[in-house]
């Protein structure tokens, strides 16, 4: 089972929840989808790591094939070609990767050329294998880093995806395979309106669904408000505790540290998974 | 020379348009004869990279300098290899512009920032 956790806005507790969630099953796949700034591995310190680059294809030009046709230019819908004074200009860093330029070019004058935009690093921290994606500073996107998280992540077992802060594409691509979304959120009127972006995004990819409360004080939960609203599934409740806030900050996992943890993240599991069995 | 301003619309009296890469129309200036035309900016409705292909468009023109009020780096990359000028537009119309320019009070643009759009990235 892929459970995906996602929220609208960094600092809800994303990370918390994906990691003691992993760290509650008996064993399962740990990956971390944000990519610009994956932070998992503070808290599950993996152990054997292995880097693999992940590259993006860009346009090469081969010297002195170039008829300046500009046809490359003209199709070009993200303009990453320019042609002037008798020479082509690439910006790779703007390509998409279609591959059209180089399909176009009439004297094949464009080659392919592998560009690392970033890395996938593997690892294990005792019942938990990890996945860690990691963009390149300066890099516009991170989503064919996704992508080779994806492919890495097993068709059996629990996998937890800790996806990217917001509901811009790169989250898409972490939620596309997921089996089940859970949604953390924080009781603010702020972390209300992000809790209604990702679950208009979920929705909209028909993923079954269920809301993680955290940071619970015993005063009213606008998030709670919210999830009674719209029919939203509430499957877990974690308190605005000084005792976890200690045990995060020093980047450790409370489920490894503390019973009543492990049982809170266990009866979490348990309703994730017989939420995504309905 | 030719000089090219980014222009809101079809008048030499129209205001400077703050962006380079979206602009509606570009006022292509004939500083031999006064003669202008007003290009539309096929950029203007691009996904990404609308510095990039209005830079094309300033190097197709034939114009020898651009007056702008800003320029992005991936602009000023194309406008440099096509040996185009870049000079710092003044509040003002673009005639007061080709005023300035004339009398060479317009400073050479300098300073080019790294985009407002990310070249297209996939947000």
């Amino acid at each position: 089972m892929n459970i995906a956790v996602l929220s609208g806005k960094g600092g809800t507790g994303k990370t918390l929840v994906s990691v003691n969630l992993a760290c509650a099953a008996e064993r399962a796949v740990y990956a971390d989808c944000d990519v610009e700034e994956p932070n998992g591995h503070l808290f599950l310190k993996p152990e054997g790591r292995k880097r693999t680059p992940v590259t993006v294809t860009v346009p090469d030009l081969k010297p002195n094939l170039c008829t300046g046709c500009k046809r490359c230019v003209n199709f070009c819908k993200y303009n990453a070609l320019a042609y002037v004074l008798d020479q082509l200009m690439i910006f790779p860093e703007i390509c998409h990767s279609c591959g059209g330029c180089m399909l176009l070019c009439p004297a094949h004058a464009l080659a392919q050329k592998e560009r690392e935009i970033g890395a996938m690093e593997e690892g294990q921290s005792g019942t938990v294998a990890t996945l860690t994606g990691c963009l390149n500073p300066g890099e516009e996107s991170g989503v064919p880093i996704i992508k080779a998280l994806m492919e890495k992540l097993p068709e059996e077992g629990t996998a937890v995806v800790d996806c990217p802060p917001g509901s811009a594409c790169i989250v898409m691509e972490s939620i596309r395979n997921a089996d089940f979304c859970l949604l953390v959120a924080e009781p603010t009127l702020f972390g209300v309106h992000n809790l209604a972006m990702v679950y208009d995004l979920v929705r909209l990819f028909h993923k079954p669904l269920g809301v993680v409360l955290n940071k619970c004080l015993p005063e009213e939960n606008p998030a709670e408000a919210f999830c009674l609203e719209n029919g939203i599934r509430i499957l877990g409740r974690i308190p605005f505790s000084e005792e976890l806030g200690n045990l995060n900050s020093q980047g450790r996992i409370a489920v490894r540290e503390n019973a009543r943890y492990r049982e809170l993240f266990q009866n979490l599991l348990k309703e994730v998974t017989k939420e995504a069995a309905l | 020379m030719k000089l090219i301003i980014p222009v809101e619309t079809r008048t030499l009296d129209a205001s400077v348009c703050p962006s380079f890469g979206r602009t509606p129309f570009f006022a292509l200036y004939d500083l031999e004869t006064g003669g202008h035309e007003f290009l539309p900016n096929s950029a203007a409705e691009s996904q990404g990279g609308a510095g990039i292909r209005a830079a094309q468009l300033i190097a197709d023109s034939g114009a020898g300098a651009v007056v702008t009020c800003r320029c992005g780096e991936n602009a000023a990359k194309v406008l440099n290899a096509a040996d185009i000028k870049i000079f710092k537009a003044q509040d003002g119309s673009a005639r007061e512009n080709i005023e300035k320019f004339q009398k060479g009070t317009l400073a050479v643009l300098t300073h080019f920032h790294a985009g407002f759009h990310s070249g297209g990235a996939q947000s």
